[in-house]
């Protein structure tokens, strides 16, 4: 069996799933979030590299590097604002976040 | 064309983009006596920004082999968001001030230039990589702001939330956009709009990569523009985040991610009007009603108007799902009044404050304000009637514009379903004027001696005032132009 585009697309579409559903379904920590958000963005770059490779053309690649240096830089800010909520609070339960209601 | 030719059509963006690295510098070395000078310089360079507009930067067209486009539409949405801007900065000094241990810290004025750029990327995007690197920027920097207040619980969680699901929205879109990278060939916008002609989007050999990519994309853009059912993080993040901040979020942030939705839908996905038609109408009218029923219950003033903004959006949405030039227009028109009326409220909730000068939040505090600031609860009392669209303000001309390019398009149910529902976001608003005016009044609101705040206010309730309705020729010729841009 050759690995097709058809492969590639269904481990990506996976991956994107799992990465939908840890930070719905995940009620524990933030950090499993965070880790979520990167699994999303894996999978776009996988469909991203995939793409590029089947229809011989180089704009996926490139705009995977993109997509992995915003990562970067989402994930720093993330973990910054993680940082000051953890100072204030004490805590990255998912559920304690819940100072405002309505 | 040569270099310097693209970048005189990126002319804004530079300012920008320049201007803040250099700010940047100026409040490391500066430090924090440097907060005033970099507010300052910061204004300034928006309105260099908007200086640069003129000439190429509106008009010069495609720029860096149709990457990034320079056209009316840009420009009108930019001169919106640099104005949005640079009320932001102004408003925030004193606010900061006020509220115990938190001096305004030069990076905030920094960050919104940075916000300003990346809005002004999203609007002026031609290529789907344009669009991913300005949202991305836009939002960084936002998620930033939203918990600038770091040594505030209620902010730093504003900031997370934000952070969370302004990531998972952006990974949503990056997934359409994934799909209609592959299932086009190309990541510009008109290579883009080819394909989506070429292929038939219903019947037998319809392309489900192609329809695929469309939802996922208008879904993430629909996280970014707060319409329902993609909103649930706005009223949490409006409250939680520094009131200028919120007052930036409601504003600037709403008129790029609107105008980028309108670029995909009309530039990019024009020949597929009628399937991403179905999914902006359903937007429109849930936001509508969800953020008319769901203020009704509100008793802090900023997590009604997060809800106000939501139902604002959805009139705004009611407009770009007509997809014809009048539809744009009506979106453009609905922008520029928009921004002044919840712009102008946010400087009316600034002035909320007890004697200590810590801010006060709730609706009910807001009562008796006829008698203790007469001038205040007018000026709110022309927003919320112009917010609820009641006919003498040029709030009703707002939302007239867009009804008006509705029932032309043909979409009678969502004009008559989304005018009846603006009915029922009337009470939320009139509450708050009878709240002010008839209600036994509550302690009052220490004077403000900011006399750039009330002057902003003034204008502001002016401009919406039936003395605003002198501008409709004006800004008629220049939404139409802008929309004329797109087509």
């Amino acid at each position: 069996m050759t690995i097709g585009l058809v492969h590639y697309l269904v481990v990506a579409a996976i991956l994107f799933t799992m990465g939908v559903l840890g930070i719905f379904v995940n009620r524990k920590n933030l950090i499993v979030i965070l880790m979520a958000i990167e699994l999303i963005l894996l999978a776009v770059n996988i469909n991203l590299v995939a793409f590029s490779a089947y229809l011989h053309d180089l704009v996926g690649q490139v705009f995977a590097m993109f997509v992995l240096t915003v990562a970067a830089g989402e994930a720093a800010i993330g973990l910054a604002i993680l940082v000051i909520y953890f100072r204030g609070r004490g805590t990255i339960a998912v559920d304690d976040a819940n100072r405002m209601k309505g | 064309m040569s270099y310097a030719a693209n970048l005189a059509m990126t002319l804004p963006e530079l300012v920008l983009g320049l201007g803040a690295i250099a700010l940047m510098l100026v409040a490391a070395w500066g430090g924090q006596q440097s907060t005033r000078a970099v507010s300052i310089a910061s204004v300034f360079v928006l309105a260099g920004a908007c200086v640069a507009l003129a000439g190429p930067a509106s008009s010069g067209g495609a720029a860096f082999d149709g990457l990034y486009r320079a056209d009316a539409f840009a420009a009108f949405a930019k001169v919106l968001i640099y104005v949005a801007s640079a009320v932001a900065i102004i408003m925030a000094p004193d606010f900061f001030r006020r509220t115990a241990g938190d001096d305004l810290k030069p990076e905030y004025p920094v960050l919104i230039l940075l916000s300003a750029c990346g809005m002004g990327i999203m609007v002026s995007a031609a290529d789907l990589l344009t669009l991913y690197v300005g949202l991305e920027l836009q939002s960084l920097a936002a998620y930033v702001l939203a918990s600038f207040m770091r040594r505030d619980t209620r902010s730093a969680e504003a900031g997370l939330k934000y952070f969370v699901l302004g990531a998972l929205a952006s990974g949503i879109l990056l997934y359409g956009i994934s799909l209609v990278y592959g299932f086009t060939g190309t990541t510009l916008f008109d290579g883009i709009a080819g394909a989506y002609a070429a292929t038939p989007m219903s019947g037998e050999a319809k392309s489900l990569g192609l329809l695929f990519g469309l939802v996922f994309i208008f879904a993430g853009l629909a996280f970014k523009l707060a319409a329902v059912p993609f909103h649930m993080w706005t009223p949490d993040v409006y409250q939680g985040a520094p009131t200028p901040v919120t007052a930036f979020f409601a504003s600037a942030p709403k008129v790029a991610a609107i105008g980028l939705a309108t670029r995909v839908a009309i530039e990019a996905m024009g020949s597929a009007t009628d399937q991403w038609r179905q999914i902006v109408i359903f937007a429109a009218l849930a936001s509508i009603v969800l953020g008319a029923v769901a203020a009704i219950g509100q008793s802090n003033v900023k997590r009604l108007l997060a809800y106000s903004s939501i139902n604002n959006v959805g009139f705004a949405l009611v407009g770009l799902a007509c997809g014809t030039p009048e539809g744009v227009s009506g979106v453009l028109t609905y922008m520029v009044i928009y921004i002044v009326m919840t712009l102008g409220s946010f400087l009316v909730v600034l002035q909320m404050r007890d004697e200590t000068g810590e801010p006060v939040e709730s609706i009910a505090s807001l009562s008796g304000l006829s008698r203790t600031r007469p001038g205040l609860a007018a000026a709110l009392a022309i927003f919320m009637f112009s917010l609820a669209g009641i006919p003498p303000l040029f709030g009703f001309w707002a939302k007239f514009a867009v009804f008006d390019a509705a029932v032309k398009a043909g979409l009678f149910p969502l004009a008559a379903v989304g005018i009846a529902a603006s009915v029922i976001g009337a009470y939320y608003y009139l509450r708050i004027v009878k709240t002010m005016y008839f209600d036994d009044p509550a302690p009052a609101f220490p004077r403000s001696e900011n006399k750039v705040e009330g002057g902003l206010i003034a204008l502001s309730a002016v401009f919406v005032s039936p003395l605003g309705y002198l501008l409709i020729p004006a800004l008629g010729v220049w939404t139409t132009a802008a929309a004329k841009a797109l087509f």
